[in-house]
This record gives structure tokens, C-alpha cells and sequence, in this order.
């Protein structure tokens, strides 16, 4: 926690400015080397999921209902205090739709720096599928589709869960 | 005195660890049907098989338990079955169930007296070893489990008269469990080295070479149709210490989950012959409800 608190301070006043940090709306972050596989899954071939889940439109409305449900969960709200969701939307939106070979890049950290220091449990980890499931559910995505995705982000519990 | 402020001391010592532990607790971690289901000896699995899962809905922060009770109904007998159970940790698993074979009308045709029951207390208790039945979708490695089913049947002088070298036992087993998400499947294979005669309801081992462990093995397949709803098969051979034509065992289920805290299981069961009363074939329903 006082390291987050640290962290958050030194972001907020001297830290270098990341020169492809130029989305609307989001704190400046330390920079970092970009790659795909930061993803941490093999996206699907063909277009077969990304039709499932309705293109990046889809997707995007099952990434915001995912943060939103999280949000108000109080068994993981506050995992979320002091992130910068703007953020979060926008690179869970790219792991995802670069996962279901929409065509875009993720460039967002890896999974292991992402979750780091935020202290998350098995049971934090399982709330957040328990809430992409209900997404998923709205967004009428079939069952067998969504645990296909499911499949590939399940191995992420072990770069997520601190031990 | 001093005596009795430490232990007073001890006490509320513990009273405020208990405490501490509870708050740090986290109840119903796990996702839906991931602790599987209550089989009919109390092991967190399938119904007639014990699979690799630790019960209940906690995870290794947490705990879980439940309550189950269990009926099977066949045209000349009734099986019960009642129990506890939990899981610590997603990593050990205790259980104790109570069985009851009633043999109703058939008693008096086997000479045992109308509604003789058979009973059989056990106790259970399983270890998860290495690997995790929902997070290692990416590797071959199963979740394994390794578990010890101690048996104490209740009806030794019947069971003698049958054949039956003891009225207790120990079954020693080893399961692998799998949920295969990319396909919505649940597998579960288990090795079990036995003596058991009908589980131990008719005791453990036969006359003369029948008296030795022998290794059955138990296999489940489902397939999940919503986070709430598996459907699947399972499959259990046993041993015939006691030439009574025993015959392995077979289920269709289907396990709803209404929620973390109760959950359904129905089956098409197949238990075959049992002591000498042939097509034993029935409903079985079990309801479990816990944290």
C-alpha cells in the first residue's frame, strides 16, 4: 500500500513523460517497452470469435461493462482505487480484441507489472470472470464462445495472484 | 490461580486468532461448480466418483463447506447417504458421510428381516498435489489429488456370514481432474486401490484370494451448458471379493448449481446387481447446500 501510495506520488509529480502516452484522458506513465505478447495468450486464427463477440464494438461494450460491474463490487472496488481507468479501458479493450484477432495491438504492460503490488487474491481474480461472464451474457455472446476466451485468460491468474 | 488466568489468557488469546483468521477468511472464491459436487462418500467429485477437486467454494485464501444429503432409489433396495465436508485452503479436504442400504421388502427374501438396514461411516480426507483444475488451461498437467477413505461398516455379523474378511477398510486413491474450457468439458479419471464389497456396505474383502486390494478405477465426463448446468456420464468398476456378481457402476447426471450456496444433482444411476438381486437401476438425487 505505501509503495502504490509512492508510486502514485512519483507518477504524479516528476516522472518522465512517456512520448506514446498521447491518449485523452489518462495520467502520463513511466515508458515502457511494448509488445504483443505482454497479451500473454496466442490470439484465436480467423475471424470466427471476433464475429462472436460483435466485432470491436463487442468488444468494447464487454470490456465497459466489465470495469463498471467491478466497480461497484465491493468485494474488488477497491483494488481499483487510484488506477487510471480511462487506462484500464482502453488497454483491456486492446488485449482483448488483440486475443480475438480483431487486428489491434496491445500496448498496455505485462501482466505481471500490470497486477503488481495490488495484493490480488484468487477470489479477486475469480470476481473479475464472474463479472466478464455476466458481460458476456449481456452482450448474448454463446456460452461455448465465451469459455474459449476464458481458456486463454485463465492462465493469466499466475502473472495476476500474488503468491 | 495463575492456572486459570493463563488459560483464561490462552483463551482469548485464541478467541482474538480465530478472529484475525475469520476476517481474513474469503468465503465463495471459487467460480460456479469448480468444487464440483458431493459424491456418495462425501469426497468433493462427481456422484459416484471422487475427483482431484477440493469441496466447497473456497479458495487458497478461504474455506468451504457443506452438507449433503444423498437418496438412490432401486427396485428392491434404497441407498442414503448424509454428510459434512470442507475444504481448507483449496488444498485439503475432510469429509465424513454416514451410508444406509435399505434393503426394505428384500431383506425378508435374503432372510436378513424386512427393512435391514446396512450402515457405513466414512471418513475421508484428500490433498491436492500439484496443478489447478480451471487456471492451468494451457498446460497438460491435470489437478491431482491424492486421498484416503477410512470405512467402518456397522453390520459385522451379517457381513461375516456373507464372506466378508472385516466390517472396515481403507480405500486409498489418487484422481486427476481437468475443466477443459475451449471445450466445456469436465474429465476426471481416479485410481483406487480397495478391498471394498459394494463401496464397504458389504464389508471388505472375500474368502480365500479375494481378501487382497485390488485397483478399480473411477472416470467422469461432463460437458458444462451454462455456468450453472453440467450433464456427463460416470463410470466406476469394483472388485467381486464375494462372488455375489458384483458389477461396476454407471450414471447419467445432471448437476444444476442454483448458487454457491446450494446445488442439485439428479442421475439416471445403474448400480447392477447387488446381492444376488439383479438390475438395480434408479433416480438418484442429491442436494448440497454449504459456503
Amino acid at each position: 500500500m505505501i509503495q502504490a501510495l509512492i508510486l502514485a506520488a512519483a507518477l504524479a509529480t516528476g516522472a518522465p513523460e512517456n512520448p506514446s502516452a498521447t491518449h485523452p484522458g489518462e495520467e502520463t506513465v513511466e515508458p515502457y517497452a511494448q509488445s504483443n505478447a505482454h497479451a500473454a495468450a496466442k490470439p484465436f486464427e480467423g475471424d470466427a470469435m471476433l464475429k462472436a463477440f460483435h466485432g470491436r464494438d463487442g468488444i468494447s461494450r464487454v470490456v465497459d461493462e466489465l470495469v463498471d460491474r467491478s466497480l461497484t463490487d465491493p468485494r474488488i472496488s477497491q483494488i481499483f482505487e487510484a488506477h487510471d481507468m480511462v487506462r484500464l479501458r482502453r488497454t483491456l479493450k486492446e488485449q482483448f480484441c488483440y486475443i480475438l484477432n480483431g487486428g489491434c495491438d496491445y500496448t498496455g504492460r505485462d501482466m505481471r507489472a500490470a497486477h503488481k503490488d495490488l495484493g490480488i487474491q484468487n477470489a479477486d481474480f475469480n470476481a473479475l470472470v464472474e463479472h466478464l461472464q455476466v458481460a458476456m451474457d449481456r452482450e448474448k455472446i454463446a456460452f461455448r464462445d465465451q469459455n474459449r476466451f476464458l481458456a486463454k485468460l485463465a492462465p493469466m491468474q499466475r502473472q495476476a495472484v500474488e503468491r | 490461580m495463575r492456572a486459570i488466568a493463563l488459560a483464561l489468557g490462552t483463551t482469548l488469546a485464541m478467541v482474538g486468532w480465530g478472529a484475525a483468521v475469520a476476517d481474513e477468511l474469503r468465503p465463495q472464491g471459487k467460480l460456479l461448480l469448480t468444487g464440483g459436487v458431493t459424491s456418495i462418500e462425501g469426497a468433493g467429485g462427481g456422484g459416484l466418483a471422487s475427483w482431484a477437486v477440493i469441496t466447497g467454494y473456497g479458495t487458497r485464501e478461504g474455506v468451504g463447506a457443506n452438507a449433503h444429503a444423498t437418496v438412490v432409489t432401486l427396485p428392491d433396495y434404497q441407498f442414503r447417504a448424509y454428510g459434512v465436508s470442507a475444504g481448507i485452503f483449496d488444498r485439503v479436504e475432510v469429509s465424513y458421510t454416514r451410508q444406509d442400504f435399505d434393503t426394505q421388502g428384500t431383506g425378508a427374501k435374503l432372510g436378513l428381516g424386512k427393512g435391514f438396514t446396512f450402515h457405513q461411516d466414512v471418513v475421508g480426507m484428500k490433498v491436492k498435489l500439484v496443478g489447478d483444475v480451471v487456471y492451468d488451461q494451457d498446460r497438460w498437467l491435470p489437478q491431482i489429488a491424492v486421498g484416503a477413505q477410512y470405512k467402518k461398516t456397522a453390520k459385522g455379523g451379517v457381513i461375516a456370514f456373507l464372506g466378508g474378511q472385516d466390517d472396515e477398510g481403507v480405500d486409498y486413491y489418487v484422481a486427476a481432474s481437468r475443466v477443459l474450457l475451449a471445450q466445456s468439458l469436465i474429465v476426471s479419471g481416479t485410481l483406487r486401490a480397495t478391498k471394498a464389497n459394494q463401496t464397504g456396505l458389504l464389508g471388505f474383502g472375500g474368502p480365500g484370494a479375494k481378501d487382497d486390494y485390488s485397483l478399480q478405477f473411477e472416470g467422469s465426463a461432463g460437458m458444462l451448458l451454462s455456468k450453472r448446468l453440467l450433464v456427463g456420464a460416470e463410470y466406476r468398476t469394483k472388485p467381486n471379493n464375494l462372488g455375489l456378481k458384483e458389477d461396476d457402476w454407471f450414471d447419467l447426471f445432471v448437476a444444476y448449481a442454483v448458487n454457491k450456496s446450494v446445488s442439485v444433482t439428479a442421475a439416471y444411476a445403474d448400480l447392477g446387481t447387488i446381492a444376488t438381486f439383479k438390475g438395480q437401476r434408479g433416480l438418484y438425487l442429491s442436494l448440497q447446500a454449504g459456503f
